[in-house]
């Protein structure tokens, strides 16, 4: 079994584990962000760049280090490698990059849109991400669309991380939608009007890493953290019935699958579920689930945001005083 | 404009060509075959490639509809929309745009009246440009279907434009409807 | 005029049918490849010959073939890379319209070497008309009993077969070039695994460029020892450069590697000098992905010896001093020339062939070119030139495949060579249309 050495960790792993899995077996802050990848849908990742990493040293065998920064969800490790990621600052500025990129087209309407408070986006711009955009031009906007009766998309949030694509193929029978058009006017879409229509295909709702692709039965109906999270599940035909119910008063007002610490569903749940079993007497509620994904609202990072507040005034300041001694 | 794929029908020597070129793949990979047939369509229907045309050959290939869209959309040669009866494709890349593609551009669209991306009112002629057409060493030049005119001058573009104008058989395509035989 | 090999039969009438080609002595490397030797002994020619791709990466041709995984019972295939859309670059167009049977013949002798039983040339769909000019010349190859089954009666097989792509740079890039291949859209692939173990639906494959494939041939004639005797060093053989931008004579020139900067972009044999007597200002010596030169820098090596066209010369002086020979395509800019203005044309096309995969390329190259916009509009400030170099470093490296590195290395090299032609796009906007201020102001005086 080769050993690998993460930011100063090592860590012996089973044959073919890639350097962002080798990560997650060691846990916290060694682990790199990752938008695209899905453990649990064969070939994704490689395409967000946001889990890059630093490789000092190839392999015991060739220790020479890798020129450029890799994708560590797509990179498997071998005996002796030696990879930086939070303790390589050239890595982290590279990120950053990275982040920004995701950014410059995003529309940042968090405070309209149902992702925000679960929204992986969101947090990884609140980790790398700059204060202030350096994109001063029109972003890239698209109609929001239909694929289905209870799925919206909303494409101009769409960061492109294939995982909805990968659903459609690997869990359905049959695919309707996809990536069309290249390079930044690329979309997922229909291209006609079609209907998304599989027993599976709300799962697309949440692999989405964004507000791109939201449950029509939950939109506008509340913010996900004035919302209690329970472990429910329900004798059910099509898959094993083990949900969360997102809650407020005695009331479903959403049901999704249970997410694991890096966001991935512990298991696929069927549109039935999802969509149509909305009433309390639907599920036997097993307790309240913990979320212990580190998001934006579930960190309290509300003393951060004072320490914000201080420097925009100070801001504010530094600018009045330059106004005056223009005048 | 064709309801839905039951309407597209391929001419027999395009049907018989499709065929030749699906066997050059193996077993299984049919797929393949996809952008060779996308042009052949485009061939046989008037330049441009309608949904029902792509659903159409998505069931020659046994593949999902949408495949095909996600295809023909990443590819610039293919058009998704009506086009005039000639394309007119002009190079604006590095060593065409040294050398003045950007006024042949203008020329043409003073000429025919229209801006870049648009159809004439005839219906003849559809101005785009495009990227580098590896005939750097000619340059400027443009593409009419298969054919590339090269050294452009005005006096040039004048004298391939009327060629055109006066000859009015059918779409010219890039795949030239002449080798549209098994 | 130094040594021909590929283009030595250019002129002769018919050459473009089996018959000239053979009289010519055409073929011949196949009968003496699939009769006398083994495929083994035929990569290890190309070994010996130095023989370097000719698509623009310059990895050695043996040693890639060497790679190439040969397990039991999994077919093994050669790709040929026609999808020449590198800005400035010719050449492959040139030589399969008027030579056609020099790729087949190629393909037949390469293929035999790997031991592939089946070989597909992706020619890009805008050369449609020479699709059907190589189509017609492999038919002419298994009328003459060179392709198909038992050929030449010595017990290999080999269906070869042309294939058109539908408008995308970036499948040039062996990977998107084998997804296209399949049927699907040119997104590159992620590496490993490489093409060699898994590449066309899954098998182990070769994707070599068309002026690769082609010298094969003339390597198994002369052997991989005669060959490395042409050239110079480590850049054995000869190469097809395509000439074009402001000079006498543009066109395909086949050099013998190591023939001086100055000399091919002066002499007569070659491009002729600048066009209307004008002067030198900078050159991109190997299609547009390559750095951009100034004038004085392509015909000097930092430490003042001429430059020479090879891969190493060119390279000479790292990113900073120097730049490379790539796919050859050669574009010459003469004093008149804005260099901010063709980057922002560079740009746009790198925008505009972005697969848009994965984030850094889909989304800098985009912000790229509209920053570079703004200098057009006389709307940049002296920070855009920063931060302009700020995206192309967060760009560089950071992408699935080298479109990414394509896109910012045209814009690192302008900033630092023409660094000052970007401040006088912000300092003097009225000035924009006319170029030559920027001489005047600057007190220069172009290279002659």
């Amino acid at each position: 079994m080769p050993k690998v050495t993460i930011d100063n960790i090592e860590i012996e792993v089973p044959d073919g584990t890639t350097i962002l899995q080798a990560a997650r077996m060691i846990g916290g802050d060694v682990v790199p962000p990752a938008m695209c990848y899905y453990s649990k849908l064969e070939t994704s990742g490689g395409y967000c760049r946001t889990c890059i990493v630093k490789v000092t040293q190839g392999s015991a065998k060739d220790p020479r280090p890798m020129p450029k920064p890799v994708a560590s969800c797509r990179t498997p490790v071998m005996d002796g490698m030696v990879v930086q990621n939070r303790t390589a600052p050239d890595l982290l500025e590279a990120r950053n990059g990275v982040v920004e990129f995701l950014l410059i087209n995003h529309p940042l309407d968090c405070p309209i849109c149902d992702q925000a408070g679960e929204c992986h986006l969101q947090d990884l711009s609140y980790e790398n991400g700059l204060a202030k955009s350096r994109y001063e031009f029109k972003r890239r906007e698209f109609d929001k669309i239909d694929i289905g009766d209870k799925i919206k998309l909303h494409m101009t949030r769409c960061i492109l991380c294939y995982r909805c694509v990968k659903v459609a193929n690997q869990l359905c029978d049959g695919r309707v939608h996809g990536v069309l058009n290249r390079g930044d006017v690329s979309e997922i879409s229909t291209y006609i009007q079609n209907s998304v229509d599989n027993d599976f295909s709300g799962n697309m709702i949440d692999v989405c890493p964004v507000g791109a692709l939201t449950d029509k039965t939950f939109r506008f109906k509340s913010r996900v953290w004035f919302t209690k999270p329970m472990d429910a599940h329900r004798d059910c035909k099509k898959c094993d019935g083990k949900v969360a119910l997102w809650m407020s008063n005695n009331e479903v007002l959403r049901v999704t699958g249970r997410k694991d610490t890096y966001g991935e569903l512990e298991s696929w749940i069927c549109n039935e579920c999802r969509f149509d079993k909305k009433e309390v007497s639907d599920w036997k509620i097993e307790g309240p689930r913990k979320i212990d994904r580190h998001s934006v609202i579930s960190q309290n990072h509300y003393e951060s945001l004072r320490q914000l507040k201080i420097d925009v005034s100070k801001q504010k300041n530094i600018a009045e005083k330059a106004h005056q001694d223009n005048k | 404009m064709y309801k839905d794929k039951s309407e597209v029908v391929f001419s027999d020597d395009a049907s018989a060509l499709i065929q030749k070129i699906i066997r050059r793949y193996p077993d299984g990979r049919q797929k393949s075959a996809l952008l060779p047939l996308l042009h052949i369509a485009q061939a046989e229907f008037g330049g441009w490639l309608s949904a029902p045309v792509m659903d159409k050959v998505a069931e020659i290939l046994n593949i999902q509809s949408i495949e095909v869209y996600e295809v023909a959309s990443f590819y610039s040669m293919f058009n998704l929309k009506p086009v005039g009866r000639c394309v007119i494709e002009v190079c604006r890349t590095g060593p065409c745009w040294l050398l003045g593609a950007e006024d042949i551009v203008k020329y043409l669209e003073k000429k025919l009246n229209i801006k870049e991306g648009q159809t004439t009112a005839d219906g003849v002629f559809t101005l785009k440009t495009v990227e580098c057409l590896a005939s750097c060493g000619t340059a400027p030049m443009m593409q009419i279907g298969q054919t590339y005119h090269e050294h452009l001058t005005c006096e040039k573009v004048d004298e391939v434009i009327d060629h055109y104008k006066n000859n009015t058989e059918g779409t010219i395509s890039h795949w030239s409807k002449d080798k549209i035989k098994a | 005029m130094s040594r021909q090999l590929l283009l030595e039969h250019i002129n002769t009438p018919g050459i473009r049918g089996i018959k000239a080609f053979r009289e010519k002595g055409g073929y011949s490397a196949l009968e003496k490849a699939l009769k006398t030797m083994k495929p083994d002994e035929v990569t290890e020619e190309v070994k010996k010959s130095g023989l370097r791709g000719r698509g623009g990466a310059g990895f050695p041709t043996g040693m890639k073939w060497s790679f190439l995984a040969k397990p039991d019972g999994v077919p093994r295939y050669l790709v040929c890379n026609a999808d020449e859309s590198e800005p400035g670059t010719f050449k492959d167009r040139y030589l399969m319209s008027h030579i056609p049977h020099s790729l087949v013949e190629g393909m037949i002798v390469s293929s035999y070497a790997l031991g592939a039983n089946t070989a597909y040339i992706y020619i890009r769909g805008e050369m449609l008309y020479v699709y059907h000019i190589l189509e017609e010349a492999i038919a002419e190859a298994y009328e003459a009993g060179f392709l198909g089954k038992n050929i030449l009666g010595t017990g290999y097989s080999l269906d070869l077969y042309v294939h058109p792509g539908g408008g995308a740079y970036i499948c040039g890039e062996e990977t998107a070039l084998l997804e296209s291949l399949e049927g699907k859209r040119g997104n590159p692939r992620i590496k490993p695994p490489f093409p060699a173990v898994k590449g066309l639906w899954q098998s182990p494959t070769v994707v070599n460029n068309v002026e690769t494939i082609a010298a094969v041939p003339h390597i198994i004639n002369m052997s991989g020892d005669e060959y490395a005797k042409i050239g110079i060093g480590k850049s054995t053989g000869t190469k097809l450069i395509s000439a074009c931008g402001h000079i006498n004579k543009p066109g395909v020139y086949e050099i013998e590697l190591g023939v001086p900067v100055e000399e091919f972009i002066y002499s007569d044999k070659y491009c002729g000098g600048i066009r209307n007597g004008k002067k030198l200002k900078a050159v991109v010596a190997g299609g547009s992905s390559v750095p951009i030169l100034p004038g004085e820098m392509i015909l000097k090596t930092p430490t003042g010896e001429p430059r020479l066209m090879s891969y190493e010369s060119l390279s000479e002086g790292g990113f900073a001093g120097g730049t490379m020979l790539g796919s050859g395509g050669f574009i010459v800019m003469d004093e008149d020339t804005s260099i901010v203005k063709n980057l922002w044309n560079f740009t746009r096309f790198y925008h505009h062939e972005s697969c848009g995969q994965c984030s850094p390329c889909r989304e800098g190259t985009g912000w790229m070119e509209k920053i570079l916009h703004k200098f057009m509009d006389g709307h940049a400030t002296l920070k855009d030139i920063d931060l302009l170099w700020d995206i192309q470093s967060k760009i560089e490296g950071k992408t699935i495949c080298p479109l990414g590195d394509a896109a910012a290395w045209p814009v690192a090299s302008a900033i630092r060579h023409f660094r000052s032609e970007f401040e006088d796009y912000v300092r003097n906007p009225e000035k924009i249309k006319d170029i030559k201020h920027y001489y005047r102001l600057n007190n220069l005086q172009p290279v002659s």
